[in-house]
């Protein structure tokens, strides 16, 4: 078990830098999510942290040591591929001991440990299959145990579940969490999905083209995103956005009052109002009001598509057993207190809470 | 894929057919092996029975001494080329889909672009070179020419495989603490197995049959291959039919048993295509 930190870093690829100026520090025991879309580098800082990829520059420390000359195998980290990358001419017990057999341990300790990983894992009936007889879950839970068994300061997993389908990469989820309140080791975790940022992460570091935009806590991000992005990526069904104007220190929409403008601040003519579709309150006599363009029942809860007066759009959530017809008009509220409000630059404005 | 049994009848016929076609002629040299010139001639496509049966081809091609010593000297150069076509093609693109460094692609380019080129264009080069090198009527000649002539296929077809094969196995094993030489040799090799058969059957062939460079580059006693020691029982005016085709035969078995050695991988590897973990 180890702290992580990364200080400066930066990788280039030729000439183009997908990561700029990186620093982060994953505490002792900490299980840390990056998140982010497609593209915006999560991979290459896992890798670089794994030892697969040089830093251009800044450098990288496990348990306070520098470790960007070491080798891979000397980092005390362990990996955990999309792909699962299981040797597929070895059997799950092969897989398994592989690393430790190579580095020279005992047999018996080997043997040992393996088995100790293999019933964490619930593998004992499957170790004498070769990876090709395996299910998609099976394999992911070899490739692991096969860092499990390697007894890792850092576990790095770059979006293990992808792969699978949704009702297992739930089931594997609970499985990691519990692995995490087990072995209580650091544990870095790359997904784009933010359901899944959600519920495993102690902190979450929401990257976007090679920088990390914002990094806390699930609930911290959820309450107090630091910009726009990290509002519309974090909670789903995403976050509304209305541009607004600034009309006497008042955000308005449609000539009607939202929200105060935080006490003196006269900076900003436009805004974005930030409002979750759990936020607001369908009522008759609110004071703002939509049209119904889709109404998607869920069963539990039902989300409105509602067309506002100036042609923008907001997803609200209601009670299940209301009923909308398309092109109905729904008055609702917001709560003030949990609006967001974003410069036009994309920055959380601090907020003065009307009551 | 489920089919009825008429379609799978259809099927099988029209593989049988095929196969009788790829077969005949082989057939044709091993029947004709065992009939004397007279009897080849007579009735070229009847079962050696009865007056036709001679093993007089046979007994000229044993009676030559030499003969032993030319299919050493083919199973040689053979088998030499094969792994060193095999091991270099493997290890070239390996390289070339695991490691980013300059001159990449133009590298890759260069190194298959004997597949279009073909070796013996340059033959009187080469002779010219191994005049040089003092390597004409030795087997290292040849082993290095036709290493030469396997290789760019070799890494063609390597290469394609190796890039639809996931680079994250490659990273896992170096996790695991491997050093570059052992992931080649444990976890890429054994990957690309079912490839290396069809490569292995693809190259090996050309090379157990090619009668050009033998004939120029290592035409001595000492150093003949079958395919040119079977030429001095086709004289200018009389050919000795029955001896052609009994060394002929004979020729086909060492080829037989590697294909039968190979088989399995290589079906494999046709089909497949990937063995995805
Ligand atoms: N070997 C490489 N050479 C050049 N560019 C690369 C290389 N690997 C990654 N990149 C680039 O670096 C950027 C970040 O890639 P990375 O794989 O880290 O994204 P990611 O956040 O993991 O995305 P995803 O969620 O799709 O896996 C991308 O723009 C990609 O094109
Ligand atoms: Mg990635």
């Amino acid at each position: 078990m180890a702290t992580l930190e990364l200080n400066n870093v930066v990788k280039q690829f030729g000439q183009v830098e997908v990561i700029h100026d990186i620093s982060l520090s994953v505490n002792d025991g900490e299980l840390m999510v990056f998140v982010g879309p497609s593209g915006c580098g999560k991979s290459t800082m896992l890798r670089m942290i794994a030892g697969l990829e040089e830093l251009t520059a800044g450098d990288i420390q496990i348990g306070g040591k520098k470790v960007d000359h070491l080798p891979p195998a000397k980092r005390g980290i362990a990996m955990v591929f999309q792909s699962y990358a299981l040797y597929p001419h070895k059997d799950v017990r092969g897989n398994l001991g592989f690393a430790l057999r190579h580095a020279g341990m005992p047999k018996a300790e080997v043997t040992q440990r393996v088995d100790a990983a293999a019933d964490i894992l619930g593998l004992g009936p499957l170790m004498k299959r070769r990876p090709s007889e395996l299910s998609g879950g099976q394999r992911q839970r070899v490739a692991i145990g096969r860092a499990i068994v390697r007894e890792p300061e850092v576990f790095l997993f770059d979006e293990p579940l992808s792969n699978l389908d949704a009702a297992l990469r739930v089931h594997m989820r609970v499985e990691i969490l519990k692995l995490h309140q087990r072995l209580k080791s650091t544990m870095i975790y790359v997904t784009h999905d933010q359901v899944e940022a959600m519920t495993l992460a102690d902190r979450i570091a929401v990257f976007r083209d090679g920088v990390v935009e914002q990094c806390g806590t699930p609930l911290e991000l959820y309450k107090n995103p630091a910009n726009k992005f990290v509002a519309g990526f974090i909670g789903s069904p995403a976050m509304n956005f209305i541009d607004s104007n600034v009309v006497n220190g008042c955000a308005e929409h449609a000539g009607q009052a939202v929200i105060n403008m935080p006490d003196g601040d006269s900076n900003h003519a436009k805004v974005s109002i930030g409002i979750r579709p759990e936020d607001v309150r369908v009522k008759p006599d609110g004071i703002l009001s939509g049209t119904v363009q889709v109404y998607e029942h869920l069963g539990g809860e039902a989300y409105l598509h509602l067309l506002l007066q100036d042609d923008q759009n907001l997803v609200v959530r209601t009670d299940a057993d209301s009923a909308y017809r398309i092109g109905d008009t729904v008055r609702f509220d917001v709560i003030d207190s949990k609006l967001h409000l974003f410069g036009e630059n994309g920055v959380a404005l601090p907020r003065q809470l009307t009551s | 894929m489920r089919s009825n049994p008429l379609s799978s009848m259809a099927i099988h016929g029209v593989l049988i057919l095929y196969s009788a076609l790829a077969l005949f002629p082989l057939l044709l040299i091993a029947i004709n092996s065992f009939k004397s010139k007279k009897g080849i001639f007579r009735d070229p496509t009847a079962l050696p029975l009865g007056e036709l049966y001679s093993t007089k081809g046979y007994q000229s091609v044993l009676a030559n001494g030499d003969f032993p010593l030319y299919f050493g000297n083919s199973l040689t150069v053979t088998l030499i080329s094969l792994v060193l076509i095999l091991l270099l093609g493997a290890m070239a693109a390996h390289g070339l889909t695991e490691y980013r460094f300059k001159g990449n692609g133009l590298l890759g380019l260069y190194l298959i672009l004997g597949i279009m080129v073909p070796i013996r264009l340059g033959t009187v080069a080469l002779l010219e070179l191994f005049v040089k090198l003092g390597l004409t009527n030795t087997l290292t000649a040849l082993v290095l020419v036709y290493t030469a002539q396997g290789l760019p296929i070799a890494i063609f077809i390597f290469t394609e495989f190796l890039k639809s094969v996931s680079g994250e196995i490659k990273d896992s094993a170096r996790i695991d603490g491997l050093s570059e030489y052992r992931i080649f040799f444990e976890v890429v090799l054994p990957l690309i197995r079912p490839v290396i058969a069809t490569v292995a059957v693809f190259s090996m062939i050309p090379i157990w049959n090619d009668l050009w460079f033998p004939l120029i580059l290592s035409p001595g006693e000492e150093t003949r291959t079958v395919t040119l020691g079977i030429q001095q029982f086709i004289g200018q005016y009389t050919v000795n039919w029955s001896a052609v085709l009994a060394a002929l035969t004979v020729a086909i078995v060492p080829v037989l048993i590697m294909y039968v050695i190979f088989s399995k991988q290589l079906i494999r590897g046709i089909t497949a295509g990937a063995v995805k973990g």
